[in-house]
């Protein structure tokens, strides 16, 4: 380590969704790493610790090493060429290279999704016909009194939601912290978040759609079946119990995570807590916030809404957007064989995807930007190493609760940003579809150019 | 639970049905950033944590390798114990990772999300 050290105040993490933007980097300038993160939660660490400069190409097609503009080329004339390209991704990155993003799916007439559909998607869709009782995270450390989460394990994947968020901090109408809190974990499982909870419930293993109709009804005054416990694992009178609770509290929310979205019922578990929030209100205030993954996966939804009218799952195949989850997501479009090339951003599929999607993704070129090298970069027709979000970038991200948040970088990357590489593609993609759209008897300069005018 | 005892010609074995729980982990998020390329990530996510009770029946120790399989595909793991009060029986979990994509179906009943949780996979240990 060098004397060298700058101190980077309120910089923020974008590991988690938590959007932490209180940390203090200390960054040694001559190594160009950053070498102690306060205040940073174990995922934060390793996230500010790991990420230092790689000697590594900065573009390379075919695993041989090429200019970043030969790479933007063979980019642009890959997605062009494609009778099916989807983009997909993107919630690892800033707003501002999402919205690059949409721009080239729409030049190219594509399939745009983001790493939502196989996260809170099926939440996504139950917004849509169930609506959001919502709020910040802010409300919630100044006033909620009744805390629930349900199907997530935020002590490991969410570190700081806890401590900066939802249980201990003191808050405006809260001073006490947790005293002033009820927690309830409702989990098949016992996890490293179980102890914080006041109240542990463990129902069956696929029975949550189950709990929350019968906590829906017990709200509305019904009576349960005798046999609830049989069904669903949980005694009635803990059921009553909460019901209760959650009539009477003065600010409840529920917090709600993949053991919801990524489970049998997906969009209907989601669905059930979204109603049982809605008829809480009734009552008393109560507010449900899906608790997101990837740093800027909220601030994906909300590019790909402004710029569709659809947060994910959106096809330009016919010069609209369309919204159709089960056909557009990313998925289906790549395990029912229909795309025929990929731009894939700041997101690992070839890592995490159902085996059929993977073989499928394995065998059209693919475009990949990301960080560090991964299953989907190591294979990728051209690979883009691009510098860090939050690290070495600025630019804007969404917290989980749609709160955007301005990034502070901590030292420069001779990489370059996603955002720049994209719009690089873009300006040839839209050269690309102006020349092929004459060439196909399109008449009238400014008429082809209107037709290719970004969103 | 279905249970098979059988023979090879190693000795007795046993298969059984486990409802496998992908998911995140505290050491996946930090060895994720090493690299997913990495031998500390590969480790992580090759972990299959088990009910101590299931495992004994098996007769599994930590460590010892199983092949996990479905209609999809199959991977080989190792197996470590967790408390019978913290896993239920007949369930185990996974740090989220290549091993366990090779299990997950890609059907998505029209919502874009495969089922990623709750897979009903063989469990079989590996004779060495």
């Amino acid at each position: 380590m060098s004397e060298n050290i700058k101190i980077i105040k309120d910089a923020t993490c974008t590991f988690c969704g938590c959007v932490c933007d209180d940390m203090e980097l200390h960054v040694d300038v001559e190594e160009k790493r950053i070498v102690k993160a306060k205040k940073a939660c174990v995922l934060g660490k390793a996230w500010f610790l790991e990420h230092t400069i790689e000697d590594a190409p900065a573009a390379m097609i075919d695993g041989k090493e090429v200019s970043i503009e030969e790479a933007i080329e063979e980019a642009a004339q890959t997605l062009v060429k494609a009778k099916f390209p989807i983009t997909y991704g993107l919630s690892d990155t800033t707003s501002e290279a999402q919205r690059e993003a949409v721009a080239i799916t729409d030049y190219i007439k594509g399939n745009i999704d983001t790493t939502t559909s196989v996260c809170h998607g099926p939440s996504g869709l139950a917004f849509q016909g169930i609506g959001e009782s919502t709020s910040t995270l802010g409300e919630v450390k100044n006033r909620a009194d009744l805390v629930i989460y349900w199907g997530g394990n935020p002590a490991e994947s969410h570190p700081r939601h806890f401590g900066r968020y939802a249980v201990t901090p003191k808050g405006m109408f809260t001073p006490g912290g947790k005293k002033d809190r009820t927690i309830v974990l409702v989990d098949v499982r016992k996890t490293k978040s179980s102890p914080v909870a006041d109240i542990l419930i463990k129902p069956k293993l696929g029975k949550d759609f189950e709990v929350l109709w019968a906590l829906r009804a017990l709200v509305k005054g019904k009576k349960l079946a005798d046999n609830i416990e049989e069904i669903t694992g949980v005694p009635l009178e803990t059921l009553e119990d909460l019901a209760e609770r959650m009539k009477n509290c003065k600010f409840g929310v529920l917090f709600f995570g993949m053991g919801l979205t990524m489970t049998r019922g997906r969009h209907f578990n989601s669905g059930a807590l979204l109603a049982l929030a809605t008829d809480l209100n009734e009552f008393t205030h109560f507010v449900a916030k899906p608790v997101r993954g990837h740093g800027n996966v909220t601030g994906a939804d909300n590019v790909v809404s402004w710029q569709t009218g659809y947060p994910f799952g959106v096809n330009f195949s016919r010069g609209y957007p369309r919204f159709n989850p089960g056909e557009f997501t990313t998925v289906d479009t790549l395990a029912n064989g229909h795309a025929d090339a990929a731009l894939i951003v700041a997101s690992d599929p070839a890592s995490n995807f159902p085996k059929k999607a993977i073989d499928h993704l394995k065998s059209i070129p693919v475009v990949a930007l990301d960080t560090k090298r991964t299953e989907t970069t190591k294979d990728a027709h051209v690979a883009f190493k691009t510098s860090t979000y939050g690290i070495n970038t600025t630019g804007t991200v969404y917290r989980m609760d749609d709160v955007p948040i301005t990034l502070r970088p901590a030292f420069e990357s001779p990489f370059p940003d996603d955002e720049s590489i994209l719009t690089g593609i873009k300006k040839r993609v839209q050269e690309l579809m102006i020349a092929k759209h004459q060439a196909t008897g399109a008449s009238g300069e400014a008429k082809v150019a209107a037709a290719f005018t970004p969103l | 639970m279905i249970i098979i005892n059988g023979d090879s010609k190693q000795g007795k074995f046993v298969v059984e049905n486990l409802i496998l729980i992908p998911g995140r982990s505290s050491k996946q998020g930090t060895t994720l950033n090493q690299g997913k390329l990495k031998d500390a990530y590969k480790e992580v996510t090759t972990t299959l944590e088990m009910n101590q009770d299931d495992m004994d029946r098996m007769k599994l120790v930590d460590g010892d390798e199983v092949r996990l399989k479905n209609e999809t595909g199959e991977t080989k793991v190792r197996c470590l114990g967790k408390k019978p009060e913290d896993l239920p029986a007949g369930t185990a979990f996974i740090p989220y990772g290549p091993p366990s994509s090779e299990l997950m179906a890609s059907d998505t009943a029209g919502c874009g999300m495969p089922l990623s949780k709750h897979m009903i996979v063989e469990i079989e240990k590996i004779l060495s």
